[in-house]
């Protein structure tokens, strides 16, 4: 499969990774190769065959509404890369 | 050129349990922000959801409520989607496997001016029956004398499903920077997807009404717009009339009340209209409606490729609902309103305003159904609560769940009145004081202040005594036979007393003690 | 203090049981070690000196305390433990190797550490690994590769090369690592150690940092399978804040296997009658005929232990790569789109406006290995592929999972190569990464059928690296492998004349 510039374009928008021009063209490169490698699941024909999520059955895992967490506020907040004391800080979105 | 509206809703509710959908962080409101956070719903790294029961148990109400089926094998889903708001930068909602489908409710729409015959027209079929339905149904509606026309119609609902919400952005204009609160991420989320059924503003409404009236009866969530407990975006299209196809929608978000819904729909469709007529074509996009302004602008930007690449959430296991787990909720269901105006009318004999009044609230219907517990006649609360609540709740712009006042209380309040402890200018005196304290208990309150107008009386005789000498001019009056200028003399009393006495009974004693002059 | 270096973690903990030697004295001997030969091995990105000695006084103390009162003790009381650098650990640096997370210091601890400590170990330190365990090599760590201790040229698997490198070079009695796709087993085949992959589920991810969320497992890494089987058992069990852990919700209560942790009553020299299956289809052309032999080899000596041994079909082999780095890829995406500079971790210096913040983050905070992954991953799942690919792995995953109910409705345990090489040069595979993704042809099918599987050193090529042997049980059926597993060990301790002195005593 052919990966243009456009997909690795778009791709990248949807991963949020900016590549320079070579890590591009390496990426164009890796992708291509590695779906024309994966191309090879097309031999098997799986029509009626279940997409299989769990190996093992299992359902039905839930809590009950109890509250258990109390404010861990100041523990969190440490690890921020840019808080003040009540919240995380990014660059503004409005 | 005619032109056919198309609009579906796409609503969010925030269910009221104690804790978030996927940890056991309190979904309390108002909390200092990132006080209510943990590991899971700040998206740290390692960290895993555990869904609440208390959310399946309130999807599945709404989806019975609303005529749904409900899934079987119901599963969540990630929607990938990078915004400060969304910690993990996934979302978990539900896209192929929703806990609810094919459902619809049936709205009633005012329609003063009658109904365009041309938009009756035979579009929903009765899932149940598989029989046709005619669209729209006349009825006529007694209101207070007044005749008001309305129709109903069936809205179809596409999918209820579960969803975490986001948390809470704030500018902050001093370093324009934006503050992240996590408080409200990850509380829980049904999203109630219409299909295109509504046609008008007017619908969209009465089907907002029909959805809060109905989800706010389950006890599932306060539903409110202002708070965002209820969000409502709206998606619209226009297609010539006559024409089968659809035309493209545009998805309008940030609409925080009734209001706001109209006017945008009203702009929506003016826009659409006029593009067009100018011979464009309309795109299909996200739009933001500030209401200040009255108008809406798209929300797109180059890095919001709207590609959300959902895929099964392997953190979270299948959810399998069986017949007993669904019965049991369907048999526990609390009441909804068009049942409760049936009981109403038949159990209680309150006339149909009335008990639309009281209904359209459940919080007033919960306080009207406790008074009448504690004994208090049904037609006697019902008057406080059409009269003197609507009068305080408008006056100062209170909704139905701010009033503290208890059914419980209100009894005993009609109880002091029929007993002539107080009068009726005390009571409301009360009732005015007990609306914004929590368990004012109304008999502790006229004794603890003095406010029993039951006066005693050997005082209310003595006042009555100096009230006829002073008014010999009306003493005269009455002997005369102007039975009217009595009411000098009570006025002269019940100014004495301060209002603490009951003028039926200052009356009587005047009367009397005039019979022996 | 050799000796207290080449003893298992097990026999370090009878004898601090028994007074012989104190924790705080295990732990400063390690410590000692590490300090001594890291520098040329760098298996690990943090050396947790202070707060180990602290736990192990602490131990001493807890070790007195219960001997007083008598009460049990757990057998790994006192014992340093290292774990990867994947697991949260409250108040300690947890960085997967990467830039991105070079200075997080986690609020919680996973629970299958909070296991090891609640039963008395010593977090000794955080061992090197891939990044976010993305690799088979050590190699793409940011903080350097590991190093085999065996052949310092080479590396020592991955992604859990750290661990595996720190048992063998006698830098921890035992380790915990992670498995996604072969991290725990060919680490430990290309060290020399053994190594467990329990069955999905057995083990809570609580804590655990996500690579491939439906494919990752917590295991244990030691010098030999009793001390793995001991370690398993202290760590596995239902949590309540890990929905995918078995053994509590109605279905896998009906399974008694899911609740029953008690793997050390497997430690039994016996086979008579086990049925084992070798796949025909696992010996391909390429394969290093060293490590062919040694693995026929070992079936010879289980077989000559009564055990039933024959070759087999299994099928599908050559399909469970490339639905691996489909389905590891797409999970991968997902679960690392948490890092972006706005919680935790590392935050681009310099940018424009949010969403060049959370390019630059990323670009800047994560390796090439990685931006390989999440760049397919976030392909396979985009509109108008996610059937085409996505959709398409699950169902090749069910019909792994298929062909491996068929051979487990045949057989108890199937046995193969953990690799179809030994160590490799440092650098020589990252070039080419489908021929690196190649080298997992063993390991990654027991993650998508969710199987366990163990790896137990089994010879060694012409080099004198180590061989492991692969075997692998039906999905619960640990006690099926270590049983296996321990037979065969027992036969090459007794009949090789090896000790763990020749084994592990070796100067790195």
């Amino acid at each position: 499969m052919v990966i243009t510039d456009e997909t690795i374009e778009y791709v990248g928008i949807l991963a949020k990774l900016e590549l320079s021009d070579d890590e591009k063209e390496q990426s164009k490169k890796d992708l291509s190769d590695m779906l024309d490698y994966v191309g090879k699941l097309n031999e098997l024909d799986t029509s009626g065959v279940e997409p299989m999520s769990h190996t093992f059955p299992i359902s039905n895992v839930m809590r009950e509404d109890e509250v258990t967490n109390g404010d861990d506020k100041e523990n969190m907040l440490k690890n921020a890369p840019e808080s003040n004391q009540d919240a995380y800080i990014v660059p503004n979105t409005f | 050129m005619d032109y056919e509206v198309m609009i579906g809703l796409e609503v969010h509710v925030e269910l009221n349990t104690r804790t978030k959908i996927f940890c056991g962080c309190s979904t309390e409101f108002g909390g200092a922000p990132n006080t209510h956070v943990c590991p899971v719903c700040s998206g740290m790294p390692g960290s895993l959801p555990v869904l609440n029961k208390e959310v399946v148990n309130k999807a599945i109400s709404v989806g019975l409520a609303t005529n749904c089926d409900i899934t079987r094998n119901s599963k969540f889903d990630r929607k990938n989607y990078f915004y400060p708001d969304n910690p993990q930068n996934y979302q978990i909602s539900q896209l192929y496997y929703p806990i609810c489908r094919n459902g619809h409710v049936i709205i009633e729409v005012d329609n003063p001016d009658g109904i365009d015959p041309d938009t009756m027209h035979t579009l929903w079929s009765d899932p149940a029956t598989d029989s046709k339905c005619e669209e729209i149904t006349e009825s006529e509606r007694t209101e207070k004398g007044k005749k008001l026309a309305t129709y109903k119609k069936a809205v179809r609902i596409h999918e209820i499903h579960m969803e975490e919400d986001a948390g809470k952005l704030v500018h902050d204009g001093f370093t324009d920077e934006t503050w992240v609160d996590f408080n409200r991420s990850g509380v829980p989320l049904i999203e109630i997807v219409s299909e295109p059924d509504m046609r008008s503003a007017e619908e969209v409404v009465a089907y907002l009404e029909k959805l809060r009236e109905t989800v706010q009866y389950l006890n599932a969530s306060d539903c409110k717009l202002n708070e965002g407990s209820m969000r409502a975006d709206v998606n619209l299209s226009i297609r010539k009339k006559g024409s089968t196809e659809y035309g493209t929608r545009t998805e309008s978000k940030n609409l925080n009340s009734f209001r706001a819904i109209r006017r945008c729909i009203e702009a929506e469709i003016e826009r659409q209209i006029e593009i067009i007529e100018d011979g464009g074509k309309v795109v299909q996009e996200t739009r933001r409606w500030d209401d200040e302004k009255g108008y809406s602008y798209p929300m797109r930007s180059k890095e919001d490729a709207q590609d959300y690449r959902y895929f099964p959430d392997p953190d979270l296991v299948p959810l399998v609902i069986s017949q007993e787990w669904i019965d049991n909720i369907r048999d526990n269901r609390p009441e909804l309103r068009d049942e409760k105006k049936i009981r109403y009318k038949e159990e209680f004999g309150i006339p149909d305003y009335d008990i639309d009044l009281i209904t359209g609230e459940k919080a007033l219907a919960d306080l009207f159904e406790e008074a009448v517990a504690e004994g208090a006649d049904p037609k006697k609360a019902s008057n406080w609560l059409m009269v003197e609540t609507m009068r305080l709740m408008k006056e100062h712009n209170l909704d139905a769940d701010q009033l503290k006042f208890s059914g419980t209380n209100l009894a005993k309040l009609i109880k002091l009145v029929d007993a002539k402890e107080i009068n009726n200018a005390v009571a409301k005196e009360v009732f005015e004081k007990a609306i914004f304290l929590d368990n004012l208990d109304p008999e502790k309150y006229v004794a603890d202040n003095n406010l029993s107008t039951k006066a005693d009386s050997g005082e209310l005789e003595a006042v009555v005594r100096k009230a006829i000498e002073a008014n010999p001019k009306a003493v005269e009056d009455v002997k005369a036979g102007k039975g009217k200028a009595i009411g000098a003399i009570v006025g002269f009393v019940m100014k004495e007393m301060k209002g603490k006495c009951d003028p039926a009974e200052a009356n009587r004693m005047i009367a009397e003690q005039l019979k022996n002059i | 203090m050799q000796d207290i270096l080449s003893i298992s973690a097990v026999d370090l903990g009878k004898k601090i049981a028994a007074g012989e030697i104190t924790s705080v004295e295990a732990t400063q001997a390690y410590l000692d070690r590490i300090s001594a030969v890291d520098k040329d091995i760098n298996a690990y990105i943090t050396v947790m000196t202070e707060p180990a000695l602290k736990a192990a006084e602490e131990a001493d103390k807890m070790i007195a305390a219960k001997k007083a009162a008598g009460e049990e003790l757990s057998p790994l009381a006192g014992v340093p433990i290292a774990v990867k650098d994947n697991m949260c650990i409250e108040g300690t640096l947890t960085t997967c190797a990467s830039h991105i997370l070079d200075n997080f210091v986690p609020t919680y601890t996973a629970t299958a550490v909070q296991k090891l400590i609640d039963a008395g170990c010593v977090i000794i330190g955080r061992t090197n690994m891939d990044e976010f365990a993305m690799g088979s090599t050590t190699e793409t760590s940011y903080f350097g590769a590991t190093k085999n201790p065996r052949d310092l040229t080479r590396v020592p698997g991955g992604s859990s090369g750290g661990s595996a490198a720190a048992v063998a070079a006698m830098e921890c009695p035992a380790a915990l690592g992670s498995d996604t796709g072969g991290s725990i087993r060919q680490p430990a085949s290309f060290c020399g150690v053994t190594g467990i992959k329990p069955t999905y589920g057995r083990v809570s991810r609580y804590g655990l940092i996500a690579y491939g969320s439906s494919l990752d497992q917590i295991g244990p890494l030691g010098k030999n399978v009793t001390d793995c089987a001991t370690i398993l058992e202290v760590i596995s069990g239902h949590d309540a804040k890990d929905s995918t852990s078995a053994g509590a919700d109605e279905t896998s209560k009906q399974d008694e296997r899911t609740t029953d942790y008690k793997f050390t009553e497997a430690l039994v020299d016996d086979v008579k009658g086990m049925k084992i299956g070798i796949p025909r289809d696992y010996f391909l052309e390429g394969m290093n005929e060293d490590v062919k032999k040694a693995v026929l080899d070992a079936a010879e000596v289980l077989k000559s232990k009564g055990a039933i041994v024959e070759e087999f079909d299994l099928g599908m082999v050559e399909y469970a790569i490339p639905a691996y780095y489909v389905i590891a890829c797409a999970e991968a995406s997902s679960n690392l789109e948490r890092f972006d500079g706005v919680k935790y971790g590392y935050r681009t210096s310099d940018y424009l406006d949010l969403h060049n913040m959370y390019k630059k983050t990323r670009s800047e905070g994560f390796g090439a290995e990685v931006k390989r992954r999440i760049m397919l991953g976030s392909f396979v799942l985009s509109s108008g592929y996610y059937d085409a690919y996505y959709v398409k792995a699950l169902r090749v995953k069910a019909l792994i999972k298929k062909a491996f109910d068929d051979a487990f409705a045949k057989y108890d345990v199937i046995l193969g190569p953990v690799a179809p090489t030994t160590a490799l040069k440092l650098g020589e595979s990252l070039s080419d990464p489908i021929q690196m993704y190649l080298g997992d042809i063993y390991t990654v099918s027991v993650n998508l059928a969710g199987l366990p599987g163990i790896s137990v050193p089994c010879g060694e090529d012409s080099n004198g690296l180590p061989i492991g042997l692969q075997l692998l049980g039906q999905t619960f059926d640990e006690k099926k492998i270590i049983r296996a597993a321990y037979s065969y060990e027992q036969y090459r301790l007794n009949n090789m004349s090896l000790k763990c002195d020749d084994i592990f005593g070796k100067e790195a």
